[in-house]
């Protein structure tokens, strides 16, 4: 029987490879679980159909039961963020999901009549004068001479056309507005800096794969607080301890869904088994670039990034810094041995130093 | 499918953010007037979003291969109303790109890095102040401290021992002290050694801290206890082994052994954390904190001895100011914009007198330690040095989670780093 360790693979002695850094195909048995254990799991939250509807975050409160807290993660206040719709403010002891809201505008030049094309403006005069029905057949010449797929993208009906409606655009007079709402979670890291640095063993790595807080053995020494490159965990400072998403351990290991997943009415966010998640997040990714969403890219999924890929990851619909998470993540651990050897060579300095003051002159 | 209609863009200013639009909104520019209704005759079904037609093919973004720091996602920018201006130059003084153009000009303004509302990304440390900088300092003198003590008992030097024995013990308890203190749940400080972890500085802290506050504690007391009265008159055998060298020389070493690590390891607890200006310098950092606590035990075993047997403390102070100086010097200049902390606000305030208390204690030590007052003041100084540079240390650590620009501009460094070596053709 072999044991479950809290220790990172490093130290457990299975994995000569990858221990601190870098893909790990299979996390969960690093970590000490047999080979029958569960398929690691995780979320894919694609932004690109959120709605900022903030069930997720609701869900989770009620399921976890956790207390009210306002923007900057003080227990029992209620405040508004005075920055957007979003009250939330932040990942943190009593938040395991957070909605952000961007709101981003660019101009967006008014087409003047006169300007454009020659054939053009004739039409657009001629239309102007509220033309009814005809106008359309009017028209079709020339757009049919623009560009052939043009007027089946005109049609509501047509699949793509309804695909690259996009719900989070509007304008506003010289202005193209785009809301970007994304809701963050804790990325249960393949290389979770958090359960690296917990001196406790409170932290540990379920049979699912993910990262969970055993609130019975912390005490809130506080180090993965600032060890987490995404700033997930926190601590309550009423409490001592730490808290963070543990992507409902509990409804895992009775065969349900997690809280927010189960409740995201879009299914933004996507709860499954990882390497399914990853298949569908790619194929989701190529729609979007083929549909000409150029800025779509995927976050927390490339395994070769700085946590190893993370359980929870994200199409994103603009750079991973505008929804306030970090453009490129590393686990702290990766530099630690490193910072070891540097430790032992200052140590070895201190006491050389201070015994090589005795050998000299004895003033 | 945006690309084939570039040559026919019939909006005015080709320039701008809008350059490369769509193919409907190119095909469609000439029609759509200011007046929306316009359009909506053309194609009914579209007009029930009630929104001009010509946005309803338009994808999110029209320009491919345009993101990046420059001119990220197609020049969106985060809608900046003036309320929203103001509310951001209010939370966030300087810094970020926000405070300057426009949106829609991706250029003017565009400083350095985005954010989310200018909120930190990392979350800082909870560790309380003064509590975790006082025991980094408390622990660094204590750890010099025992590996002095143990080489004054060896070397006949009784009251330089007895000095380093109690300022070692002494600060070894507090260092304990303030650690359990500094726990959310204190009463569960034993957790900390119901497994052993080499990836958690803590951990390993956790195992050196609890022997060596053992051994330090024990010659303190032994040293305390031997000079009772009481005890050095008994013939019993619990006095008789409170006096025995032996004892005492046991624990000294048991120390002094763990004195090394003791001052090392907590640069590497700082180090080892996602906090920007902690963890860039941490392979200098344990030179800092080594080099900073040689110059604070020394210095005050030095301020405490008596000339004649403070020679080897002095040394030690000297050269460990000089240590800390250097090390602390490529700290402050090495590491590009993650260094800035260290310059600004309090922190850099806390370092530039602690450098000055440091040169100062250093210069005093080895022109005038000779003599009893010289000895006192240059000691003093070099623990208020010490001191200092553990605040200056740990605000900059702190100053560097709350500004996200410590986060995004190196990460956004290294990214581009990595593509450039990828693009640079392949050395065989």
């Amino acid at each position: 029987m072999s044991q479950i360790s809290s220790a990172s693979p490093a130290f457990t002695g299975n994995d000569p490879e990858n221990r601190l850094f870098g893909p790990l195909p299979d996390v969960t048995g690093e970590a000490g679980y047999e080979p029958d254990h569960p398929a690691r799991v995780g979320f894919f939250t694609d932004t690109s159909v959120c709605i900022g509807c903030k069930a997720c975050e609701v869900a989770c409160k009620e399921w976890n039961t956790l207390p009210m807290d306002d923007a900057d993660g003080n227990r029992d206040a209620l405040g508004l963020s005075g920055m957007s719709y979003d009250n939330t403010g932040m990942l943190g002891a009593n938040s395991w999901r957070h909605v952000a809201f961007v709101e981003q505008s660019r101009e967006v030049d008014l087409p003047m009549p006169g300007i454009g094309l020659p054939a053009a403006p004739g039409q657009g005069a001629g239309s102007g004068g509220g033309c009814g029905g005809s106008c359309g057949s009017a028209e079709t010449p020339s757009h049919a001479k623009a560009d052939g797929v043009t007027i089946d993208q005109h049609s509501v009906l047509n699949a793509q056309a309804l695909s690259s409606f996009d719900p989070q655009m509007a304008q506003s007079a010289d202005r193209e507005i785009r809301w970007l709402m994304s809701s963050d979670v804790c990325k249960h890291c393949t290389h979770a800096g958090c359960l690296d640095v917990c001196p406790t063993g409170a932290l540990f790595r379920t049979e699912f794969g993910t990262v969970v807080v055993q609130d019975d053995i912390c005490n809130g020494c506080g180090y993965c607080v600032p060890a987490c490159p995404y700033g997930v965990i926190d601590q309550r400072k009423d409490d001592g301890r730490v808290f963070k998403c543990t992507m409902c351990y509990d409804r895992l290991t009775d065969g349900l869904q997690p809280a927010c997943a189960t409740a995201c009415p879009t299914q933004s966010i996507q709860f499954g088994d990882l390497d399914e998640l990853q298949a569908r997040a790619d194929a989701r990714l190529a729609t979007l670039t083929e549909q000409g969403v150029t800025t779509a890219r995927l976050y927390g999924r490339d395994t070769d990034d700085g946590v190893g890929g993370a359980g929870a990851f994200f199409l994103l619909l603009d750079e991973p810094e505008v929804y306030g998470l970090p453009p490129d993540p590393v686990v702290t651990t990766r530099d630690l041995p490193s910072m070891w050897r540097h430790a032992a060579g200052a140590a070895a300095m201190l006491v050389g130093v201070a015994l090589s003051g005795f050998l000299g002159r004895r003033r | 499918m945006s690309g084939r209609h570039a040559e026919e863009s019939a909006t005015p200013g080709g320039g701008s953010t809008v350059e490369g639009t769509g193919p409907d909104r190119a095909a469609q520019a000439p029609v759509a007037q200011p007046d929306p209704e316009v359009s909506q005759p053309r194609t009914p079904e579209t007009g029930r979003t009630g929104r001009p037609n010509e946005d309803v093919d338009a994808p999110l973004d029209h320009r491919p291969g345009v993101s990046g720091v420059a001119t990220p996602g197609g020049g969106w920018r985060k809608a900046d109303g003036p309320s929203a201006q103001k509310r951001e130059g209010r939370k966030r003084k300087g810094g970020g790109r926000r405070g300057g153009g426009r949106d829609g000009d991706p250029t003017v303004g565009d400083a350095d890095f985005q954010s989310y509302y200018g909120r930190q990304i990392v979350k800082s440390a909870v560790w309380k102040t003064p509590d975790v900088p006082l025991y980094l300092f408390l622990g660094g003198a204590a750890g010099s401290s025992a590996v002095l003590g143990a080489g004054a008992e060896f070397t006949g030097r009784p009251a330089l021992a007895r000095v380093a024995h109690l300022v070692a013990g002494g600060g070894a308890v507090a260092s304990v002290g303030f650690l359990i203190h500094d726990l959310g749940r204190p009463e569960r400080f034993l957790h900390m050694l119901r497994v052993f972890k080499p990836t958690s500085p803590l951990s390993v802290g956790s195992y050196i801290l609890s022997p060596f506050s053992t051994a330090a504690g024990g010659a303190a007391a032994l040293t305390l206890l031997g000079s009772v009265p009481a005890v050095r008159r008994s013939r019993g055998w619990l006095p008789r082994l409170v006096r025995s060298t032996g004892l005492r020389r046991t624990a000294s070493v048991g120390a002094a052994a763990f004195g090394g690590p003791m001052a090392a390891y907590t640069a590497v607890l700082l180090a080892n954390t996602a906090t920007p200006s902690w963890h860039e310098p941490g392979n200098q950092l344990p030179f800092v904190f080594t080099g900073s606590a040689l110059a604070a035990g020394g210095g005050i075993c030095m301020a405490l001895t008596p000339v004649d047997q403070a020679a080897p403390a002095r040394r030690a102070a000297v050269v460990g100011a000089a240590v800390e100086l250097a090390a602390m010097h490529k700290v402050e200049h090495d590491h590009g914009v993650v260094s800035e902390p260290f310059h600004i606000g309090r922190a850099g305030k806390l370092l530039r007198i602690a450098k000055a208390c440091t040169a100062a204690g250093a210069v005093g030590a080895t022109v005038v330690g000779g003599r009893r007052w010289g000895a006192a003041a240059s000691g003093a100084l070099l623990a208020a040095g010490s001191l200092l540079t553990r605040f200056g240390v740990f605000d900059a650590g702190m100053a560097s989670s709350k500004d996200p620009k410590y986060v995004v501009i190196p990460q956004r460094e290294r990214m581009a780093a990595r593509a450039a070596a990828q693009e640079a053709p392949p050395t065989p």
